[in-house]
């Protein structure tokens, strides 16, 4: 087995693991305690730092069957609900002490309140994220909310989160966020060689592992995948937008690459990227987060764009990668997702970027129709460099 | 109604002729308006879901959403934002079918529903007019911290005002806007009094669908205005003279026969077919005593009040109490006290496909209120303004098995 | 005699049940809904008295003949009869074919229509006397089927090579079948049982039997049924020409009659053609929750004749077939668009059709796991009913996922669901008519399942 084929392998394990062995196995390590948190972004130094354990949950993905979720929601709710509340209604979040639900948008708000109601002995969180960005309104509210949070976490764990040890969270997340942002660029510099099922599943282990280990795990794989030298092919290097929330199954981003696209960017696990630079380090910890919130972020569709322009973001990227379009890849009633995209076509359209887009379910088995339609797109670009 | 008739056209009338007036429109969202604070800089509040339910009963919404799709927008997402895109395109003719002005300013008070972002986003791309954001924190622990309230106020005091007078060219007025609240306040005891009413047997009011327009002045462009306190005080008269009466609600066919069930709804209603839709229930002897969704603007009941006293807490309370801005246990709360309340045989949910912030955890709130109030619950499906989504034969079917249900358990 | 009667206009069939003063079931009648709603309903209920009329014809002949000749005796007696109105049918169909040939636009086509069609009308004439014999394998019991298809055949024989022949013959039938269908030709059963009696006393083995039959018959005849109420049900109830008073919900009397078939019922799950419901019932039938599918046809009967379709072989044929399944796979797509697409999809990548049939049935039965989860669960016991209860692969599906769900139970599932909700209207109408809906004791309307009752009635369900 190759080097690579090895940790992606390990990974694959982590991300088929729906009853969270991973964590169960950690939390009897350690004697320490697990505490979920949804999509997109949530503050998980302040977990780390009360000596948790943060565990991304982003539903179940392809291979959960759901047998009681769908008592839950109508048909016109997206699928990432169904899939989270049957993972929990069937005891495989038993292992999580709390469940984190961050704002993004108000299915998700609202599961919050059906947690608050299924599981009462659980810590539940809803954390309001302040669309407002001034240091002085949303930032005095954040730490607020920060604070609240941390207070939440001490009473759970019997003890106090010091500033050390929020710094020193913080510092492992950020060694987090620069590998990460090593094995990105990486990709866009050579994706036939970090193909983006493995990067993905690389990401995905994010969720589940200790933070230093991930950040272990992605200096592992980004010098295996460098050692590892694989055939450049033609392909059109293209950015994927949409799946902030609901991932989309591993073999649609297969298929979206074996249909002749290099994925130079995407918003997949987006979490683990929110934050664009280094959290500082100063004397207040809690504030250097909110601070951190408050300014360079990714744009995404469940943050308020101050901007008069929207996508300006996605096509810096676009450049900044090199991409020659851009895929958009939304779950299906993502309305936060689907309200966004009509603009960012417009801007697309505005700087000439060739865009197509489609929708799925985390737990779609067909993708024959958008291989077709991203291999046309694919070609379209590499035949007149337009679609 | 015929009061409200006159409200409403010489509001609307005044904002087509906005170009010779040079007065300036304030586009913004009915849960937790600030509609007091818009009219003290003396702008002209326009409501975009107004626009779209309006639109809507008066059948042109089908086109709309199809107008927003064409251009792009996604067939699962919101309605109501599709119907006022489509309008929009197809010249903001509003629903009176005079034109509406462009926004001179887009007041985004994000309360309640996640999607209001988007589509102010949306209308900022298409208006380039400056946005202003306040942003509304989520009761998710079923309550108003003091730093939530203070966010509130502060982003009024330090960003909303500042652009109101930059837009307006004029000084915040303190006093105007207490004169205004107070005003308010009156109107809402009286609001209140009538949805109390609704606890004699039989009720006065449907609190549904007779809902609606009751909250009509109140929840859009009028509170704090002399002809919204003066509507008011006829409805609460005109309310009592009918409990006096012995009388039921009044329905589009006259008078209603016979109380025969007594029912708390939660949900918005379907506006394309709002007519068939109430029938289905007046013509079972059904009678809505209590709704959700007449608090979707602002939620009275458990005694706020637009305070001139605490001017600017209050507009935050308001903004923060309103209904779908409430975690999910608040809710069923809400329901169970009101089925036990106004003593209900029951309550339906019409769980609108548009709206997910009504919409996603309903399945579960009935269990919730079930188990509380052991009244079982009928669930219906609908939308907001998209015809597509109105199957007249399947909700009737199951209102009718509903009420039937009803009728055999008693 | 007095007599309950409940209509159940559903969208593919409608059924009618006639209850007698003691709560037993009398007779059943079922005949395809068209679009005259009226007639349906009308030829329904007329078909339920005269299926009551044979249970009274065979408990007066058992009385006459002993051991086992009773039961053979109404069986032929019932296929006669059956041979009676078929003629009077087909006569009718005659007449009408006629009027229409000579009407037929263009005058020389007239003469060599009518030549053919009375050929095909007398070969048709001689058929139907070898259709009507106890355990003849009939197809189907409608008029419209066994005419439609004996004509269809005979006119392909005569007409050879002329296509253009074959088509005027076959719009001749379509105009007439429909008028023909649109009557009623039930009401005369004094003289179809004439005529049966008449040729069954002939029969060698009954000559002896002759005076009883007569007798029999006679008493038969004679009885007057006096319908003290009725009431309708099923999706098209507001069509029926009742007033208001005399409908219920299809959901009401799903639950009271599944109470009376199955009187420990507690959780009823209906799957349908054109919806599921799941309803909870409390210990005297009455329905005490409900939920039924949303929008979307997905797990319903559609979406298997749907998927049907999409592979190209008959509906019952699905069933058999996924039961030949070795591995469970997984269907996502419960969306019936989608649904084929998925399949279509897999087979290419070398699923085999068995396992996604078998999934496609789990998929079906996992949308209605969740209409009962939303109506409040599953508690013994447990009735299935509907056209999909008796698909095999669906019903153990459907047992596998209530065991695993809700542990093990008690689960009917009955061959004659068919008119539960027949069986609940009629049971109201009985109920209503006391006038005291409110603590009737249903204990008294116990009474075991129609499966049990003999001859015509039975062979009423097997049509069903």
């Amino acid at each position: 087995m190759s080097e690579t084929r090895e940790i992606v392998e390990q990974c694959k394990v982590l991300y088929e693991d729906l009853s969270l062995a991973s964590v169960k196995e950690w939390k009897q390590r350690t004697g320490g305690r697990a505490i979920g948190f949804m999509p997109v972004y949530a503050p998980r130094e302040l977990v780390h730092a009360a000596g948790m354990l943060p565990v991304g949950i982003m539903g179940g993905g392809e291979n959960l069957e759901i047998i009681k979720g769908d008592a839950y929601f109508q048909s016109y709710i997206c699928h990432i609900p169904r899939s989270t509340i049957e993972l929990g209604v069937t005891g495989r979040l038993d292992c999580l002490d709390g469940m984190l639900f961050p704002a993004i948008c108000d299915v998700i708000r609202n599961l919050s309140g059906m947690w608050q109601m299924l599981f009462k002995d659980k810590l539940v969180r809803y954390l309001d994220l302040p669309q407002e960005f001034t240091k002085e309104i949303g930032g005095t509210f954040y730490k607020q909310e920060l604070q609240g949070l941390v207070h939440e976490l001490e009473k759970l764990g019997g003890k106090k989160v010091t500033p050390e040890a929020l710094r020193h969270s913080i510092k492992l997340f950020n060694e987090n966020r620069r590998a990460i942002e090593r094995l990105y660029n990486a990709r866009a510099e050579t994706p036939e060689n970090l193909p983006t099922y493995e990067l993905y599943l690389v990401m995905r282990a994010s969720n589940v592992l200790p933070v230093e280990e991930h950040t272990a795990l992605v200096e592992k794989y980004l010098a295996a995948a460098a050692r590892q030298k694989r055939n450049k092919l033609d392909n059109a290097r293209v950015v994927v937008t949409g799946a902030f929330c609901e991932q989309p199954p591993i073999a649609l981003i297969r298929a979206l690459e074996a249909s002749g696209c290099y994925v130079v960017d995407d918003d997949w696990v987006l979490g683990a990227r929110y934050l664009l630079g280094d959290v500082a380090m100063g004397e207040d910890p809690l504030q250097d987060l909110a601070n951190a919130y408050l300014g360079d972020c990714v744009e995404t569709a469940s943050r308020y764009e101050t901007r008069l322009e929207k996508g300006a973001f996605l096509i810096e990227r676009v450049k900044r990668y090199r991409a020659e379009g851009v895929v958009f890849c939304a779950p299906s009633f993502c309305d936060p997702a689907l309200l966004e995209r009509p603009m960012l076509v417009e801007a697309l359209n505005r700087a000439n970027v060739p865009h197509t887009s489609f929708n799925y379910a985390e737990n779609t088995s067909q993708y024959h129709v958008f291989k077709e339609q991203t291999g046309t797109f694919a070609d379209s670009i590499k035949l007149w460099g337009t679609a | 109604m015929i009061m409200q008739k006159k409200m409403i056209a010489n509001h609307f009338e005044r904002l087509s002729n906005t170009d010779k007036t040079g007065e300036k429109a304030v586009y913004t969202f009915v849960p937790g308006n600030l509609n007091e604070l818009i009219w003290s800089f003396d702008l002209l509040p326009v409501h975009p879901e107004i626009n779209a339910l309006q639109s809507a009963m008066r059948k042109q919404s089908g086109d709309y959403v199809l107008e927003a799709e064409k251009i792009g927008h996604s067939e699962d997402v919101c309605t109501y934002v599709k119907s006022d895109i489509g309008m929009m395109r197809k010249g903001n003719i509003g629903p009176t079918g005079q034109r509406l002005p462009e926004p001179s300013l887009l007041l985004l008070s994000y309360t309640g529903c996640f999607t209001f972002m988007k589509w102010f986003e949306l209308l900022k791309q298409e208006y380039k007019c400056p946005v202003v954001m306040l942003h509304v924190p989520y009761q998710a622990d079923g309550r108003i911290t003091p730093e939530m309230r203070f966010y509130v106020t502060k982003q009024l005091k330090d960003v909303v005002i500042p652009k109101l007078e930059e837009i307006s060219g004029k000084k915040f007025d303190l006093d105007r806007l207490r004169t205004m609240l107070a005003s308010s306040a009156r109107s809402e005891d009286d609001l209140v009094h009538v949805w109390n009413a609704a606890k004699n047997k039989p009720s006065p009011i449907d609190a549904y669908f007779g809902g609606v327009y009751y909250i009509g002045p109140i929840f859009t462009a009028f509170r704090g205005k002399p002809e919204c306190e003066e509507y008011y005080k006829t409805l609460r008269a005109e309310v009592d003279q009918r409990v006096k009466d012995g009388l039921g609600p009044i329905t589009p066919d006259g008078k209603m026969h016979k109380e025969k069930y007594r029912l708390v709804v939660e949900g918005p209603p379907n506006w394309t077919s709002f007519r068939e839709f109430w029938e289905m229930f007046y013509a079972e002897g059904a009678v809505c005593v209590s709704s959700t969704y007449t608090r979707v603007g602002g939620l009275y009941e458990q005694g706020f009040r637009h305070d001139p006293d605490h001017p600017l807490e209050s507009l935050a309370d308001y903004c923060l109490g309103c209904y779908t801005n409430r975690n999910l246990p608040s809710r069923v709360d809400i329901i169970a006290k009101d089925i036990i309340d106004f003593q209900a045989d029951g309550f339906v949910v019409n769980s609108i496909k548009s709206c997910n912030s009504f919409s996603a955890g309903q399945l579960l709130m009935m269990k919730e209120i079930e188990k509380k109030t052991g009244r079982s619950g009928g669930f219906i499906e609908s939308d907001l303004v998209d015809p597509r989504y109105f199957s007249a034969a399947n909700i009737k079917n199951r209102l009718e098995s509903y009420f039937q249900m009803l009728e055999a358990k008693s | 005699m007095d007599a309950y009667v409940g209509i159940d206009l559903g969208s593919t069939t409608t059924k009618a049940v006639f209850l007698d003063e003691h709560d037993r079931l009398m007779g059943f009648g079922i005949t395809n809904s068209r679009s005259d709603y009226d007639v349906a309903c009308q030829i329904a209920r007329e078909e339920a008295e005269i299926n009551s009329r044979f249970s009274i014809l065979r408990r007066e002949l058992k009385t006459h003949i002993p051991g086992e000749g009773h039961d053979l005796a109404v069986a032929w007696l019932y296929q006669k009869y059956r041979l009676a109105q078929h003629t009077r049918q087909l006569t009718a169909l005659a007449a009408t074919c006629r009027k229409a040939v000579d009407l037929l636009p263009v005058a020389e086509h007239r003469a060599p229509t009518h030549l053919l069609l009375e050929q095909i009308l007398s070969e048709m004439e001689v058929e139907a006397v070898g259709l009507f014999k106890p355990g003849a394998d009939a197809r189907s019991d409608f008029f419209r089927d066994i005419a439609a298809s004996t004509f269809l055949h005979l006119s392909e024989k005569k007409a050879g090579d002329d296509s253009k022949m074959l088509d005027r013959l076959i719009g001749t039938f379509d105009k007439s079948i429909l008028q023909v269908e649109s009557k009623s030709y039930a009401n005369a059963f004094g003289e179809y049982i004439q005529f049966a009696a008449d040729a069954v006393q002939r029969m060698p083995e009954f000559q002896v039997h002759q005076a009883a039959i007569q007798t029999a018959v006679k008493n038969t005849v004679a009885v007057v049924f006096k319908i003290i109420n009725t009431i309708g049900t099923g999706y098209g109830r507001q069509r029926l020409p009742f007033p208001k008073e005399q409908i219920r919900s299809e959901i009401l009397c799903h639950g009271l009659g599944a109470h009376f078939m199955f009187p420990n019922t507690r959780t009823v799950l209906d799957i349908g053609g054109q919806d599921t419901k799941a309803i909870q019932i409390d210990a005297t039938g009455i329905v005490t929750n409900f939920q039924m599918n949303d929008r979307c046809a997905a797990g319903c009967g559609r979406y298997l004749g749907y998927i049907a379709d999409e592979m190209n072989i008959g509906l019952h044929e699905l069933g058999p077939l996924a039961m030949k399944s070795k591995k469970q796979v997984k269907i996502n797509s419960t969306c019936t668009v989608f649904a084929g697409a998925e399949l279509r999809e897999r087979l290419a990548l070398g699923e085999a059709r068995e396992d996604m049939l078998a999934g496609l049935h789990r998929a079906i039965i996992l949308r209605a796991m969740s209409l009962l989860a939303r109506s409040g669960g599953v508690v013994s016991e447990f009735t299935f009913t509907g056209g999909v209860a008796k698909n095999q692969a669906a019903t153990d599906a459907l047992r596998k996922l209530i065991e695993e769900n809700y542990g093990e139970m008690k689960i009917n599932i009955s061959p004659d669901s068919i008119f539960t909700g027949a069986i609940g209207a009629a049971l109201f109408a009985k109920r209503d008519r006391k006038g005291d809906l409110i603590g009737v004791d249903l204990k008294a309307l116990q009474k075991p399942v129609p499966s049990k009752v003999e001859g015509p009635v039975a062979k009423v369900q097997e049509r069903a």
